[in-house]
């Protein structure tokens, strides 16, 4: 493609104005964090850690952090197990209703977070409370499942569309049994997309905060629902802006291996 | 008896497999007369949804022999090969292995092994764990596995390559490490699904003279799949033309050729000169379906009287078509309808060939060579 000199210059431009509006004010926000005013003024008046280490001694935020790093790990488990059930089943076996059990799979990941809260809501304070089971982080884990299931169920039957059946066959054809084909040739095949899957799911489930409102109880308090809590309060900005810097550095570190590893 | 001899024999070709060739055979010139069934199909049919792939196919595979099914695309033969692997079960009529019914088993229990055709290795693990993957689901001790799978590697040729990825191949390497990879379980009977259809022509001949070579030293059954009739009259011990989900004939690469059974048989294999209706029945005689192959037609001077063992048909040559080595003479016969005469240019050069464009002749061929073929169904 050939592009004259004004038209490279214009292109260019308009690259560093997208990666500015999408980069600055994470930059602001990480600068903040190191900021010794209490009150985001600008420019910095000078560099402290006065912020990092009241955040560090800050126990509702320890409490907030384990509590997601559970969820999310609790909800990329179920999405894990079920959503490579369903997957295998939609692309691997022919049977009726097929179509239309993928779209049902799919359609939360579409429908708007505040639909699913709401409907959870309902839900579990029908079947669940009676039973003595009460809000809490089984249900947050319960209500981020519902869309975590989507994206592995996506990537792995992205996965097994593209793969040929013939290695199963060939497994099969060589001696090995059902389970045995599965541990030593599919799941290999798929585990690239295990890994993006639970990653993302990972990362869904960590950020979620509309689904969470509706679902964790008075005692459960996920990190967003804490910042979100916090945002408001007298002196506690800045604290959040170190949780903020804080996930800029740990989000980028699985973007950036991700990346690396797809490289050729 | 024969049933027990039956057992007998498969038992000694799997213990000792393909490597102890010379115990085979004696084992087999002891049995003597019994021939050995190794693949049996009655009355197979394979429906897809309202679609009947294979449609009622009986067939009788002997021990030992290099078999192949010869047929155009969507004619069932890879489907029929899927069926005795295990990859699909028959709507109706049964499959037997070495005499044991193996209908319902699943692939992993039958001793039969399959050379893919797009391969299938499996790209995440390296040339000497293809191989011995076999092996290893069977739980086979690793000592054994190592030099089994050498041993494999070195039947055709690839030793040296046992470290690297399946992507770091060729074709025809690939095609031999799937091979090697089939062959380590030493199996009775090997399925190949078109295993040459992907190499370039030169590669084609050289891996059809070498499969050919591995099946008689390792004496296994070979189950061919090809659309390529070269193909299967060169290497094949017998073969089964199929058209339409059916065996229009079975039998020897001679019989086939020469004595085809129906019009699709002639026309597939090689090609053929068809004579029916009223130019049958003016220059042989009776009404009917008759084949007579183009080389075997002879080319004479017009009036020239036919030898006695001869049919005789004068004509005029339509048209001539010069291919190297032979020339293609098109006649219009005064009888009506046209055939074909192949000639070799050993006298003549092409542009000799061609001059005769127009003028009479006679065709003749001996009687035996007309075939008369029987309308199919």
């Amino acid at each position: 493609m050939h592009l004259n000199r004004r038209s490279r210059i214009a292109l260019r431009l308009a690259m560093a104005l997208g990666l500015a509006v999408l980069y600055v004010p994470l930059l602001v926000v990480l600068l903040n964090s190191f900021n010794a005013s209490r009150s985001f003024a600008w420019p910095p008046t000078g560099f402290s850690l006065r912020w990092w280490q009241a955040a560090w001694q800050e126990p509702g935020l320890r409490t907030a952090l384990w509590t997601s790093v559970r969820a999310g790990l609790g909800a990329t488990a179920v999405a894990l197990v079920l959503g490579t059930m369903a997957a295998f089943a939609a692309t691997r076996y022919r049977f009726f209703g097929r179509q239309a059990v993928s779209f049902l799979l799919i359609l939360p990941i579409a429908l708007p977070g505040i639909v699913t809260g709401i409907a959870l809501n309902a839900a579990f304070r029908t079947v669940l409370t009676p039973l003595g089971i009460g809000f809490g982080l089984f249900t947050v884990i319960v209500g981020h499942a519902t869309f975590c299931i989507v994206v592995v169920f996506n990537n792995v039957s992205a996965r097994l569309r593209r793969l040929p059946g013939s290695g199963e066959d060939a497994s099969a054809d060589l001696g090995a049994h059902t389970f045995q084909t599965f541990w030593y040739i599919t799941l290999p095949a798929v585990r690239g997309a295990l890994f993006a899957g639970a990653l993302l799911a990972f990362a869904l489930s960590f950020d979620e905060i509309v689904v969470t409102t509706f679902t964790a109880g008075p005692g459960t308090q996920t990190l967003p629902l804490w910042i979100f809590d916090n945002l408001a309060r007298p002196n506690q900005g800045p604290v959040v802006d170190v949780v903020a810097s804080a996930l800029i550095v740990l989000s980028a570190l699985p973007v950036w291996l991700a990346h690396r590893m797809s490289a050729p | 008896m024969p049933g027990q001899m039956r057992t007998v024999a498969s038992t000694i070709t799997n213990e000792n497999g393909f490597y102890l060739v010379s115990g085979v055979s004696s084992a087999r010139r002891m049995l003597g007369i019994y021939v050995v069934m190794t693949v049996t199909l009655s009355g197979v049919s394979k429906k897809f949804g309202a679609v009947r792939a294979v449609d009622g196919v009986d067939l009788e595979i002997r021990s030992g022999e290099f078999f192949s099914m010869l047929g155009p695309s969507g004619s069932g033969k890879t489907t029929v090969l899927r069926l005795i692997a295990g990859f699909e079960e028959p709507t109706t009529g049964t499959v037997q292995l070495a005499g044991r019914d193996v209908t319902r088993l699943p692939p992993f229990d039958r001793d039969v092994n399959t050379v893919f055709q797009d391969y299938a290795l499996f790209p995440h693990l390296s040339v000497r764990q293809n191989v011995e993957y076999g092996l290893r689901v069977k739980r086979v001790a690793k000592a054994e596995r190592i030099s089994r799978a050498e041993q494999a590697l070195a039947t055709v040729h690839l030793e040296g390559f046992a470290n690297r990825s399946p992507a770091a191949l060729s074709g025809g390497q690939r095609q031999r490490v799937a091979l090697a990879r089939a062959l380590v379980n030493r199996p009775s009977v090997l399925l190949l699904d078109e295993p040459l259809g992907a190499l370039d022509l030169k590669l084609r001949l050289e891996m059809q003279s070498e499969l050919k070579q591995i099946q008689r030293e390792a004496r296994i059954t070979f189950v061919f799949v090809t659309h390529d009739q070269d193909e299967a009259l060169t290497m094949s011990d017998r073969v089964a033309v199929f058209n339409a989900g059916r065996i229009e004939q079975v039998g020897t690469p001679a019989e086939v050729y020469e004595r085809p059974a129906t019009p699709f048989v002639a026309g597939f294999v090689g090609t053929s000169n068809l004579v029916e209706g009223e130019t049958a029945a003016k220059i042989l005689g009776s009404h009917g379906s008759y084949s007579v192959r183009p080389e075997k037609i002879r080319i004479l001077p017009p009036g020239t009287a036919a030898r006695g063992d001869e049919v005789a048909a004068p004509g005029r040559i339509a048209d001539v078509v010069y291919a190297g080595a032979q020339t293609r003479f098109l006649v219009d016969l005064e009888a009506g309808g046209r055939l074909t005469a192949l000639r070799q240019n050993r006298d003549e050069d092409g542009d000799e060939a061609l001059r005769h464009r127009g003028a009479g002749v006679v065709l003749a061929w001996r009687r035996t060579h007309t075939v008369e073929l029987t309308q199919a169904n």
